[in-house]
């Protein structure tokens, strides 16, 4: 019985060790995290959706382009970017565009890749950014090409 | 190894120090050339941070229960090489479960990476972060379900497509 409550001690002891040790992982990352949120608040007052919108040309392949490439330096919530893409296809762009738009926010971070780079490696950042920026195209075509189709 | 290890983390922790102090800076040029929009950036990240820290909490407590639970064996066996399609599915769908910014999940990501968590499966775990199904009904109000359920399919085509590639490259 105090074996089995000493072992159930020993237990509890290293899961709270565990957790500790997870706090201390976290804070060596905390720095990073914080220049991250700083950058979002910077982004979010100085490049307004209005400026995003006034990128677009009306050409589908360079809109889906410059869609790709705004979505990419943008970031926050991804509610965000459907609000944006909504208005933008009122706008009249194209829904190309627009779906590289919101793809690229949610999958490429420019803002957030310090911290990625840091943690997870650089190489691993970069492709995974490079790839995920040519992927927001492709995932963009093919769902407005099957979108259509199926209408 | 554990040396190396230690050296590392520290390297981290100064590349996060210079970094931060470079936004710093970056922050008191822009409030010399106009105060009141760079104080208002200032409010909105402490908005940010507010927002993130239960989610911190959270995240932590998982990252700390998992390095309880989770041994490198069984992490290398469900995520690792050897982890199959299996492996490809639970880091979809934990992709698409997590929440929150994704940038709270890299350390953990790091800590199954060094228990051995294939790349691949950490680019499909953070490609399918961009599938939120609580948004879902928002997504559906401004593209309609059918392009939803479309854009969601191809996405997640993508991020095997990614995984893939990771290791290729």
């Amino acid at each position: 019985m105090i074996q089995e409550r000493q072992g159930d001690s020993k237990k509890q002891k290293s899961i709270f060790a565990s957790i500790t040790g997870a706090f201390k992982s976290f804070s060596t990352a905390l720095p990073l995290f914080i220049g991250i949120i700083l950058l979002l608040g910077l982004l979010r007052t100085y490049v307004p959706p209005r400026l995003v919108s006034s990128i677009f040309r009306g050409k589908v392949f360079t809109d889906t382009i410059l869609g790709s490439i705004f979505g990419s330096i943008s970031a926050g919530n991804p509610v965000t970017s459907y609000i944006i893409g909504g208005e933008l296809l009122k706008e009249g762009i194209s829904l190309f565009a627009v779906t590289a738009f919101i793809v690229a926010w949610v999958t490429v971070g420019v803002i957030q890749m310090p911290a990625e780079a840091a943690l997870l490696g650089k190489r691993f950042a970069i492709l995974r950014n490079i790839l995920s920026f040519v992927l927001s195209i492709a995932v963009a075509i093919a769902t407005v090409i099957t979108w259509g189709w199926m209408r | 190894m554990k040396n190396g290890s230690k050296g590392k983390s520290e390297k981290r922790t100064l590349y996060g120090f210079i970094f931060l102090a470079f936004v710093m800076v970056l922050y008191i040029v822009l409030y010399i050339l106009n105060p009141d929009k760079t104080f208002i950036s200032l409010r909105i990240s402490g908005n940010i941070l507010v927002r993130l820290i239960p989610l911190l909490i959270v995240v932590i407590l998982f990252m700390g229960i998992t390095n309880h639970f989770f041994k490198s064996k069984a992490i290398s066996k469900h995520l690792g090489k050897e982890s199959g399609s299996k492996g490809w599915f639970i880091a979809a769908l934990a992709g698409i479960l997590s929440h929150g910014p994704i940038y709270i999940w890299y350390p953990l990501l790091k800590e199954f990476h060094q228990k051995g968590m294939r790349p691949a499966l950490m680019g499909v775990f953070l490609y399918n972060r961009a599938i939120k199904i609580p948004l879902l009904p928002l997504l559906v109000y401004y593209f309609g379900i059918e392009f939803a359920i479309i854009l969601m399919i191809w996405m997640i085509m993508a991020s095997f497509a990614e995984g893939r590639l990771l290791e290729i490259l």
